[in-house]
């Protein structure tokens, strides 16, 4: 058994020892500020690199391998490999396939795990060790906000790639951040006008929602949106996340004296609730005199493949879908079918455009410094990504753009033509005030070029 | 030296070499070559091993000597990283008192889950804390969303009161004004290292923390702990209750967990609910396995292990895989790709569980037994058959049922 006890010789050199571990971290510092280039990993050689964070593993695995796939094409088309996708079609015409600003684009990958800590321990290792000027990805709404928020710090650009909820852009949005994808407020209103047409003014809405920020906004949103049509809203029921049976949750549904039956959940929990909820019965009923309905205010194309034949005539909205016919999305359906062989999903589409739109960002601005970047992307018009004439707003960096409502198709001819384009809704129709109390509180700072 | 014996004090000084030279020691590999891949020198990984290595290092207080299998640590390491940006949020962005009250939290939080748990040993007792943690998960992920701010992860807002922050201080964690974030890079030739100062606090915590695990060991109340991990029946017997060491092993776990958790927050001013998660929990038990439970060194190891395969593996995708057999013929070079894709990038868990395997069935005291059979075969070189590296107290057997 050794001595407990320290004694004043072995303590003072303790604390020596301490003393000089803590100081060396000032010599450092100073060092680091001499030394600091005009903007973090500034690049050298003649490539640059992008870092894509993506969730390989976990509940957004599908998800992020057709992000991949997606940035992969995009890489290509920027390199000028393939055969240029979406530069031929894109209004501005700057990117000549040579690169960004005559560098070769090199890319790294990461896995988020769909985990903030793990999503942000991959983004630091790109910024960090590989260098990326630019991270994008992203699969779920807490990922990207985490994400945006560290590059927020450490001063790179976050070009945000499937993330619904109201809070990327609003009490969360960062100056670094960009956001392409539409979000939960303009599922909502872009729904209710044809919600109103298809099943009239006078219903009852129940909510199923998934416990967690995502799935509260989208419910706020689509209560307010569908009240505002006239309808009354019975209930709103959290499930706990990760839940696989909802059965004892929609049994309750068919006593409440509701008509329509809202479910606010993604993914693998979406697939399980509307299965069990048409397991049930529920369409077949008459309430009140109508016909029971289900609403899903967000589709994947990947949930209506998991959900199979229940989702059939069951309302939803969409980001973009590889059906529509302008010159934009027939380009990236064709180089991403022929590479692939498959049609892209909305994710795919939305990353796609992000790194397009960075690209062409660098390009026009005439450097990578990221408050070049967000200067360039700040109000910021153009067409021929597939989504129609969008606008990049400056006051929260949220794309405004065409929202499409979609349903389930009854006869669907292949096993990807699951989903029909039902409305485009117009871009003003689903436009807000950068203050709208759903998006109220956040601050969007000034653009950090990291050094 | 330090009142530690001397083969104590050689191990302490050489996780001192090694901690203090890490970013060289990691960087092995010019950063211009095809290698640079598995360089793990850069300032978030090394943070990662010296903050795992504290965590894993508590873990293994509790388990390593008591026995008693916690499956629920995560929680201590989530409630610090609470605690931690709650005083980012509140007073201003010092690290100080920020870790110093994630401890605190750390500590209080295992005295209240190990006061009930430690009433059943064995598997129950898993399972108790497994269950704790769990739902210390659900609260933190849903219902307590206005303390931890959900799925997305408490951060701190720029309309945060901070009411110690002075208008000239850094607006990121800093330690007296240095941020954690502050990075030197030293080019040497072709190599290239960097020289953090957030991993240098994590790294004299470590130091600090892994000095006192070694004083623990070899004081009388660790032999306490010994004596319950290998025959609690007999203790009682004797007259000893021993719910109280117990209970003091498990608090003092929770305290190095909630350090961890406080420098883990501390390195990256946002707490994840995801930590606190059931697998989060496993990864310590892994970490502690791998490298050799109830050894010294073995956790912090272990830790580095199991970071360095998530970290570095995970990265490697198809692309890098073409670049390092792009001088084999074509038909060659695709068959290798197709053979070691599945192995790397997202099929890092599955090597991992590989080698996890491959350890526990072949070097079932860790890989500090992989240690010791190499010394082992050193010293026969040497012609001294009759030196066995065998030292009980050292390294006590593993008992044939854990906990």
């Amino acid at each position: 058994m050794s001595k407990l006890i320290i004694n004043r010789r072995s303590l003072l050199k303790t604390g020596g020892a301490a003393s000089v571990a803590l100081a060396t971290p000032y010599f450092f510092t100073r060092g680091a500020l001499a030394q600091s280039d005009m903007y973090l990993n500034a690049p050298k050689g003649d490539t640059v690199t992008l870092g894509f964070n993506v969730p390989q593993t976990g509940p957004y695995a599908d998800e992020g391998a057709d992000e991949l796939d997606a940035y992969k094409l995009a890489v290509e088309h920027l390199n000028g490999e393939g055969d240029g996708g979406c530069l031929n079609t894109f209004s501005s015409k700057v990117l000549k396939g040579n690169g960004i600003l005559g560098k070769k684009v090199a890319y790294v990958t990461g896995d988020t795990q769909t985990k903030s800590d793990a999503a942000r321990a991959s983004a630091k290792s790109m910024i960090e060790k590989d260098g990326a000027i630019m991270i994008t990805g992203g699969s779920s709404s807490g990922v990207a906000v985490a994400v945006q928020g560290l590059c927020q710090e450490a001063g790179v650009i976050f070009m945000a790639a499937l993330t619904h909820s109201n809070d990327t852009t609003g009490k969360d949005k960062k100056a670094n951040g960009f956001r392409h994808f539409f979000n939960a407020y303009m599922s909502g209103a872009a729904l209710a006008p044809v919600l109103k047409n298809a099943y009239g003014s006078d219903r009852r809405a129940y909510h199923l929602t998934a416990d967690y920020t995502w799935g509260w906004t989208q419910q706020e949103s689509i209560q307010a949106a569908t009240e505002a049509i006239g309808w009354e809203t019975v209930n709103n029921v959290l499930t706990p996340l990760a839940s696989t049976d909802f059965s004892s949750y929609i049994a309750p549904v068919l006593n409440s004296g509701a008509d329509v039956l809202v479910l606010n959940h993604y993914g693998g929990n979406m697939v399980n609730s509307l299965t069990q909820a048409v397991q049930f019965g529920l369409r077949d009923k008459q309430v009140n005199g109508k016909q029971f309905e289900i609403i899903v205010p967000l589709y994947s194309e990947l949930m209506a493949k998991g959900a199979g034949e229940n989702i059939k005539g069951v309302y939803g909205s969409m980001n973009w879908n590889w059906t529509l016919q302008d010159e934009g999305t027939k380009a990236f359906v064709k180089s991403f079918g022929e590479k692939y062989g498959r049609p892209p999903s909305n994710a795919a589409q939305t990353a796609y455009a992000q790194t397009l739109l960075y690209a062409d960002a660098a390009e026009r601005a005439g450097t990578f410094n990221p408050c070049g970047i967000v200067e360039a992307l700040e109000g910021y018009d153009f067409d021929g990504l597939g989504n129609g004439p969008t606008h990049y707003r400056a006051a929260d960096h949220q794309c405004f753009k065409d929202v499409l409502v979609v349903k389930g198709k009854d006869a669907p001819s292949n096993q990807y033509d699951t989903l029909e384009v039902v409305e485009v809704t117009p871009r003003s129709q689903v436009e807000y005030e950068p203050d709208h109390p759903m998006f109220a509180g956040g601050d969007l700072g000034t653009c950090n070029p990291g050094a | 030296m330090l009142g530690l014996n001397t083969r104590d004090a050689s191990l302490f000084v050489i996780v001192v070499i090694l901690a203090l030279t890490a970013p060289f020691l990691l960087n092995p590999f010019p950063a211009e070559s095809s290698l640079a891949q598995f360089n793990a020198g850069y300032p978030d990984l090394m943070q990662r091993f010296a903050i795992y290595g504290i965590f894993a290092i508590g873990f293994n207080i509790l388990f390593g000597l008591t026995g008693y299998l916690s499956f629920g640590h995560a929680a201590f390491l989530g409630v610090g990283s609470y605690a931690a940006v709650w005083m980012f949020k509140l007073l201003n962005y010092n690290i100080l008192p920020a870790v110093i009250l994630s401890v605190i939290v750390g500590g209080l939080f295992a005295l209240l889950i190990g006061y009930i748990s430690l009433r059943r040993s064995g598997i129950y007792f898993s399972i108790l804390t497994l269950a704790f943690a769990q739902m210390s998960f659900a609260l933190a992920y849903s219902v307590l969303t206005p303390i931890t701010n959900g799925e997305t992860g408490l951060q701190v807002y720029t309309d945060d009161p901070q009411y110690l922050q002075s208008a000239d201080a850094p607006s990121i964690p800093h330690l007296f004004g240095v941020t954690m974030r502050s990075t030197q890079d030293i080019d040497f030739g072709a190599w290239s290292f960097s020289f953090n100062a957030g991993y240098y606090v994590c790294a004299v915590m470590m130091i600090v923390m892994f000095y006192l695990s070694i004083r623990i060991f070899r004081s009388p109340f660790g032999m306490m702990l010994r004596a319950i991990k290998t025959n609690q029946t007999r203790m009682n017997y004797t007259g000893l209750n021993p719910r109280p060491y117990t209970l003091a092993a498990f608090v003092i776990s929770g305290m190095y967990a909630g350090l961890a958790g406080g420098l883990l927050a501390a390195m990256d001013p946002l707490a994840g609910a995801e930590r606190m998660q059931w697998t989060a929990s496993g990864e310590v038990v892994l970490m502690t396995i791998l490298g050799g439970a109830g050894t010294l060194l073995g956790p912090v190891l272990g830790a580095g292990f199991i970071k360095y395969f998530e970290n570095i593996f995970s990265k490697i995708n198809e692309n890098v895989l073409h670049q390092w057999f792009a001088f084999l013929p074509d038909g060659l070079e695709d068959f290798l790709v197709t053979i070691l894709y599945p192995f790397v990038g997202k099929g890092w868990h599955l090597t991992l569980g590989l080698l996890f395997m491959l350890v526990v069935i072949f070097l079932p005291g860790g890989l500090m037994e992989g240690g010791q059979r190499i010394g082992r075969i050193f010293r026969k070189r040497e012609k001294k058959p009759e030196v066995r590296a065998k030292d009980p107290e050292h390294h006590p057997k593993p008992s044939p049922h854990v906990a």
